[in-house]
């Protein structure tokens, strides 16, 4: 709040309304009753409801399909994170160092960002497509028989491909940024102090890189929980079957198409909670970060 | 033209911090004022008391013959000035002097013209369609004042408005400030931390710290009649000498050498200004100077005299070496603390 | 001759390669778009460029695509705008609102104003997205505009941020502006709005981008074709390739570039504001 803030007392409140009632309406009404519904069994027929306490939980728990989700979820999480940050960062560090072209690679590099996920899941079922898809001829030369929406791996492989080409640019731009960001005078130090490149780099930029890494992190870990869900939706065709499928993509299939609200809303709790747990962290991590600069 | 009159005037933050204790004053009409104090001493609270940008927690405040303190800040009859000048930044020169104006309904032929007579005044006229970031640090702050004068103000307030400029345009600045003071012949405070600003602008000085006005005078009264051994060292470059001396039997003895007489006995602070310690080759007093410091037309000797720290500004035309050193100090210019309370004896 | 660094080489064939992956997938959409939908069916993606792109450009705007034959191009392009321009100025005129009450305002309840709309940061529609789906079905308002741009704008990432630049807007303005006499609303207008240009156009360019490519909420809001944005109909059009005797190739790519192109060309042209109000939005 500013020191010499106005004190007229219905302006404010006539400002906060929109805000608030939306919220209340389409945020807090929903979540809460996602929490609710995820103690209650709902009939099908749409015949009201039963309490069952925690048993949508513990059959969560026991469904080896939910299971198998969370498996893939987290594998699927770490590979995209880890893949798209070092690539980011390893184009970014050279897209930094470049002086020729430095502006239009930053372009090239970034305009992706703008494209709509499913619309990449699109690109990644031509490229992979089964009679004539580019990679899936390249990879043919190898001896590897790739057959998408068919064989689980090649399935899961192919929307990892597709969500770290689409989520690049974000971490691109950050990492660029972070790495414009570093005063000139701290790079010239570190030129006088080291003699060699990888040296600096480890020594002095990554550091001084590290809360944008951090916050990157976090980001990425959101992406491919949430984001990613257009992705999956266009690569598996709508028709999930057996494929590889995350978390967020369970909740609308068991809940949306299964009509299994109460199955579906445990679901979404999971995922508040781990959310929550996540932002948490987060957080924490941010009042450590303050010291650093 | 307003006095104003502080009445008890008190502000308490929510946190229960005490910015300023109970101060009474009045400005008389015409008067320019300085509020002087290291920071954090309450002299921009109490400017943004009277500005009406901080409650008041106690107390009267008057402007004029008006008791101000609930009337908002455009009601007060004010024009203040900014450290860091507050101009809009998306606003041309005349659109940032005018806007008060406008503000306040004035038909637009007259704010031209108010604007032009301000900017003429201030030598402005080539950059009144500039926007702010157009303008050096000098331009800027005479677009700050721009605005104040423009509203003919009865009060102007100034915080620290040169603190942002360089040495250089900073006394050219004081002198136009205090140049169009004169002429405008508008009641001002104005706050600053800067000694020589208060000493060579101010009609009277109000030195604060701690929340506490420490002493209120001429600037020759603050600098050669200190309240406080705080006013002491905190007006002058270099500040005065204080020295921790005994008394025995009404006379003042440093290393055991009596330098004047001062009734009572027991310790006392003992101050003089540096440059009322003369060398004199028949001085009574000896004093072992280590070093010197020269700034062209005087020079500033360091030396120890029985013990303690001292300095001397001399002349250029005192030839000085490192070593002993005899001087003389005038006896009038020996000023005595209470070493407990600070207060002047 | 100067002699060029080896280290130089390596640095721009990286550089160079990873701008190849990022647009050599979309030249092939295009080029997929240029030919006959036989040859893309026979060939797929190829090298050379065909002259069918304005007869499939024709079929794509203007020819109906689903069951209902109301969803053409052109309706979905307009849905797609409304749905992009309605969430990002909501969004922006909602947040530059609250941030002005809680930065500006002596606020009994402020902090928990505060709290009430920063929760929000902390789950995305994805994770209460049945419920949502629920009460906007309760309120009437399945294939609605409103319905589409509203529950999106609740959370509180405008508010964010402009509370964050706010805070960075020093104090002696809102002070010189009230002895100048300007009153909040005054003061918001004449000051605050034309001092944020910057981190406005920033946001319109994100949450613009965020809006037109919203997925998961359209595919369940709207079920009416009439209703449908480009990015929602593009699950509909690849699953119409599957099954038929000649898929219309062309254009469904053709879709995916219209799809694609007004979001992408503002991220290229106002590229650094975009960038600012991306990364801004972190501190």
């Amino acid at each position: 709040m500013k020191r010499a803030g106005f004190s007229t007392r219905w302006l404010p409140i006539l400002l906060l309304l929109p805000q608030l009632s939306i919220i209340l309406i389409f945020f807090y009404w929903p979540a809460a009753h996602a929490v609710k519904s995820s103690f209650y069994l709902q009939d099908p027929f749409g015949f009201g409801e039963t309490f069952v306490g925690m048993k949508n939980y513990t059959s969560l728990l026991k469904s080896s399909a939910y299971l198998r989700s969370a498996q893939f979820t987290v594998i699927f999480t770490l590979l995209v994170t880890i893949l798209s940050l070092s690539l980011a960062l390893l184009l970014a560090v050279k897209a930094d160092k470049v002086i020729k072209g430095a502006k239009a690679y930053r372009t090239l590099l970034m305009w992706v960002y703008a494209v709509a996920p499913p619309v990449a899941g699109v690109i990644g079922l031509v490229l992979f497509d089964q009679t004539w898809g580019p990679l899936k001829d390249f990879f043919g030369l190898f001896g590897w028989d790739f057959r998408l929406g068919v064989n689980y791996f090649d399935t899961a492989f192919a929307m990892v491909v597709v969500s770290v080409w689409k989520q690049l640019p974000v971490n691109f731009i950050f990492f660029l940024s972070g790495l414009q960001s570093i005063p000139k005078s701290v790079r010239e130090a570190a030129l006088i102090d080291n003699r060699s490149a990888s040296g600096r780099f480890w020594d002095v930029t990554f550091p001084l890189l590290a809360p944008t890494a951090f916050f990157l992190l976090i980001i990425n870990i959101t992406y491919a929980l949430f984001d990613t869900f257009g992705i999956i939706d266009t690569v598996v065709k709508g028709e999930p079957s057996n494929n590889p499928m995350t978390l967020v993509y369970r909740v609308y299939v068991d809940g949306f198409r299964g009509n299994d609200l109460g199955g579906s809303s445990a679901q979404s709790v999971v995922l508040m909670v781990l959310v929550l747990a996540l932002t948490v962290f987060q957080f924490r991590m941010v009042e450590r970060r303050i010291h650093y600069t | 033209m307003a006095q104003v009159t502080l009445n008890a005037l008190r502000k308490v933050y929510p946190n229960g911090f005490e910015a300023v204790k109970p101060a009474s004053f009045t400005i008389e009409e015409g008067e320019f004022v300085v509020l002087v104090g290291p920071s954090g001493c309450g002299k921009s609270t109490m400017l943004r008391m009277i500005a009406g940008l901080e409650e008041i927690t106690e107390g009267d405040l008057h402007i004029g013959d008006r008791v101000v303190n609930t009337v908002d800040p455009a009601d007060r009859d004010i024009a203040m000035v900014f450290q860091n000048y507050a101009l809009y930044p998306h606003m041309t020169v005349r659109k940032n002097i005018g806007y008060g104006l406008k503000n306040r309904k004035i038909a637009k032929d007259v704010i031209n013209q108010k604007v032009e007579e301000a900017a003429n005044l201030l030598n402005l006229n080539d950059y009144l369609d500039r926007k702010p970031s157009q303008l050096s640090g000098g331009q800027r702050q005479r677009v700050a004042m721009g605005r104040a004068i423009v509203r003919d103000p009865s009060l102007f307030l100034f915080d620290e408005p040169l603190s942002n400029l360089d040495a250089k345009l900073r006394n050219q600045m004081r002198i136009e400030i205090k140049a169009l003071q004169r002429r405008l012949g508008v009641t001002s405070v104005y706050v600053t931390h800067d000694q020589v600003e208060a000493m060579t602008m101010a009609d009277r000085i109000i030195v604060m710290n701690g929340g506490e006005i420490e002493q209120i005078g001429t600037p020759s009264e603050v600098y050669h009649s200190p309240a406080s051994t705080f006013v002491a060292s905190f007006m002058g470059a270099p500040p005065m000498n204080l020295l921790d001396v005994s008394r025995e039997n009404g006379a003042v003895m440093v290393g055991g050498q009596q330098v004047a007489e001062f009734t009572g006995s027991g310790s006392v602070t003992l101050g003089v200004r540096p440059e009322d310690i003369l060398p004199d080759a028949n001085g009574s007093f000896e004093i072992n100077v280590t070093l010197i410091e020269e700034l062209g037309a005087h020079r500033i000797l360091h030396a120890v005299w029985a013990g303690q720290p001292i300095m001397i500004s001399v002349t250029k035309d005192v030839a000085a070496e490192t070593g002993p050193l005899r001087v003389a100090i005038k006896p009038d210019a020996l000023k005595y603390f209470d070493p407990q309370t600070g207060r002047r004896l | 001759m100067k002699r060029i660094k080896f280290e130089t080489i390596v640095d721009h064939s990286i550089l160079i390669l990873g701008s190849l992956i990022m647009i050599l997938p979309v030249v092939m959409l295009l080029q997929m778009a240029s030919t006959t939908d036989l040859e893309t069916m026979r060939n797929g993606p190829g090298l050379v460029f065909g002259d069918q792109i304005p007869i499939n450009f024709e079929k794509a705007m203007f020819e109906a695509s689903g069951f209902s034959g109301e969803n053409t191009g052109l309706s979905m392009l307009y849905n797609s705008l409304i749905l992009g321009f309605g969430f990002a100025i909501g969004k922006i005129v909602i947040g530059m609102m609250a941030a002005y009450a809680i930065v500006y305002f002596r606020l009994k309840f402020a902090t928990m104003a505060f709290w009430i709309i920063f929760t929000t940061l902390l789950l995305p529609l994805e994770v209460r997205i049945l419920p949502s789906y629920e009460i906007v079905q309760k309120l009437g308002m399945l294939n609605t505009y409103q319905g589409l741009i509203i529950p999106l704008i609740a959370s509180a990432t405008a508010t964010f941020f402009f509370r964050q630049f706010f805070r960075s807007v020093p104090e002696e303005l809102i002070e010189a502006a009230r002895i100048d006499g300007a009153g909040p609303i005054k003061f918001f207008i004449d000051i605050l709005v034309p001092l944020s240009r910057t981190m406005i156009a920033a946001m319109f360019i994100i949450m613009f981008v965020y809006g037109w490519n919203q997925y998961l909420w359209p595919t369940m809001i709207t079920t009416d074709e009439g209703m449908f944005t480009l990015v929602r109909g593009i699950k509909q059009i690849t699953q119409t390739l599957e099954g038929t005797n000649l898929p219309e190739y062309g254009k469904s790519n053709i879709l995916q570039i219209i799809a694609i192109l007004p979001p992408v060309l503002i991220v290229i042209f106002f590229q650094s504001w975009f960038v600012k109000g991306l990364t801004e939005s972190d501190k």
